[in-house]
């Protein structure tokens, strides 16, 4: 992978978690420290009253349990879910406390109704718009994820989901899925001026119209610490991939550019949830005479 | 995995009326000690399927839990430590997770469970 560019247009999660990468999150502090300073700010949205009482908590997308770490140094006792089984071995290393389970998300939480006091999630649900196989449906994926997050909770419980959305349609995606499942609550942005430090936050809530906590960073300040995220200019991304795109069609594929590849397109467009995209008619993709 | 995630988990397979609780056939079960904290057994019981916690302890050769529970009996410091014991301390670490209804069998290993679906289950 090319340093910052997403991880999610490489590979599925349970092959681009693979060994090497799972082993990253053991030896790169930069990780850890990025991991436990969302996972303190998520823990801290997730306002768990202040009543000493242990609770029960989920982490969705737990992977080697840096986030379960937090969970537990607050003395609460969680469940985390994962697809990769190469980052739940490393969780197993670092003898994280919680059970785990090797299970994708996107086929819906197996719980059973109204067991948990709150849900995390550092940065695993934008994985859920990926559309990986022919069978993938990211909405149907989003809804069964969503529909059964809301019926594990108990009432009034929360969830902090963290993610890196790739454009603001699809955090709004992610969030009208989330409202249509039941959830109240919404999306809260800190460090909204910065383009690094910039955190998304889903608030959900189960049964209660408390207001949204405020976001950090209001004022256009940066962080104190170096929990920042580099994504690649996207200006700089595009181009290259267009070019990589441009060598690899030449090559391998002389007439890949024609109407059935933007018509295959724009259907994976409309099924990862996408509203404009334009029709196909006959006019799509159609040649141009050569004037001059 | 504890018998409290066990008693949280149920089959997502599509299309099946009989969901809950999963058979446990264990070939490895190990102890380890946890903190006895009654507050969070007490917060922890009007949310636990009595009937499949026993179920759960029996197959896996815990012994002591009644097979049935009242409130009162949440006081009780002798019965508080036979529920955290079969709760929090017993863990399934290899077995597999059988679904009551189709029988399928999702395996557990290392204490992890793999409840990952096939494309004509979900």
């Amino acid at each position: 992978m090319v340093k910052g560019e997403r991880p999610e247009f490489t590979a599925p999660p349970d092959i681009f978690y693979n060994d090497t990468e799972a082993r990253k999150y053991t030896t790169s502090s930069r990780m850890e420290n990025i991991q436990a300073s969302l996972t303190q700010r998520a823990l801290e949205l997730l306002a768990l009253p202040d009543d000493d009482q242990v609770k029960l908590l989920l982490d969705v997308g737990c992977g080697s349990g840096l986030s379960g770490q937090a969970l537990t140094e607050k003395g609460h006792v969680w469940m985390g879910f994962d697809i990769s089984a190469a980052m739940l071995d490393v969780a197993l290393e670092r003898e994280a406390e919680g059970d785990l389970c090797l299970h994708d998300i996107g086929q819906g939480l197996p719980l059973r109704a109204g067991k948990f006091d709150g849900a995390i999630s550092i940065s695993a649900i934008q994985w859920l718009c990926n559309a990986d196989t022919k069978a993938a449906d990211p909405r149907k994926r989003m809804r069964a994820f969503f529909e059964s997050l809301y019926g594990c909770l108990a009432r009034g419980a929360r969830a902090v989901l963290q993610f890196y959305p790739q454009n603001t349609e699809q955090a709004h995606m992610l969030t009208s899925a989330a409202m249509r499942a039941g959830f109240s609550g919404g999306l809260v942005v800190d460090f909204p001026h910065s383009t690094r430090a910039k955190k998304y936050f889903l608030v959900l809530m189960v049964g209660s119209a408390t207001p949204l906590p405020a976001a950090e960073g209001m004022e256009g300040q940066e962080p104190a610490d170096g929990s920042q995220v580099n994504i690649i200019n996207r200006k700089q991304q595009k181009r290259r991939k267009l070019n990589h795109a441009i060598v690899m069609d030449s090559a391998r594929h002389p007439e890949a550019k024609g109407k059935g590849w933007i018509f295959k397109k724009k259907d994976q467009m409309r099924k990862k949830g996408y509203t404009a995209v334009p029709p196909d008619t006959r006019y799509t993709g159609r040649k141009r005479k050569s004037h001059f | 995995m504890k018998l409290l995630t066990h008693n949280m988990l149920e089959c997502r397979i599509k299309g099946i009326e009989n969901r809950y609780p999963f058979v446990i056939e264990a070939s490895q079960v190990d102890t380890v000690e946890q903190d006895f904290d009654p507050d969070f057994l007490r917060h922890m019981y009007p949310r636990l399927e009595w009937p499949a916690l026993k179920a759960a302890a029996d197959s896996l050769g815990v012994t002591g839990l009644p097979t049935s529970v009242s409130e009162d009996m949440l006081e009780d410091e002798e019965f508080l430590k036979v529920f955290h014991h079969a709760l929090l301390e017993v863990v399934l670490i290899e077995g597999f997770l059988v679904c009551p209804e189709s029988g399928r069998k999702f395996p557990v290993s290392k204490g992890i469970p793999n409840l990952l679906l096939n494309e004509d289950e979900v």
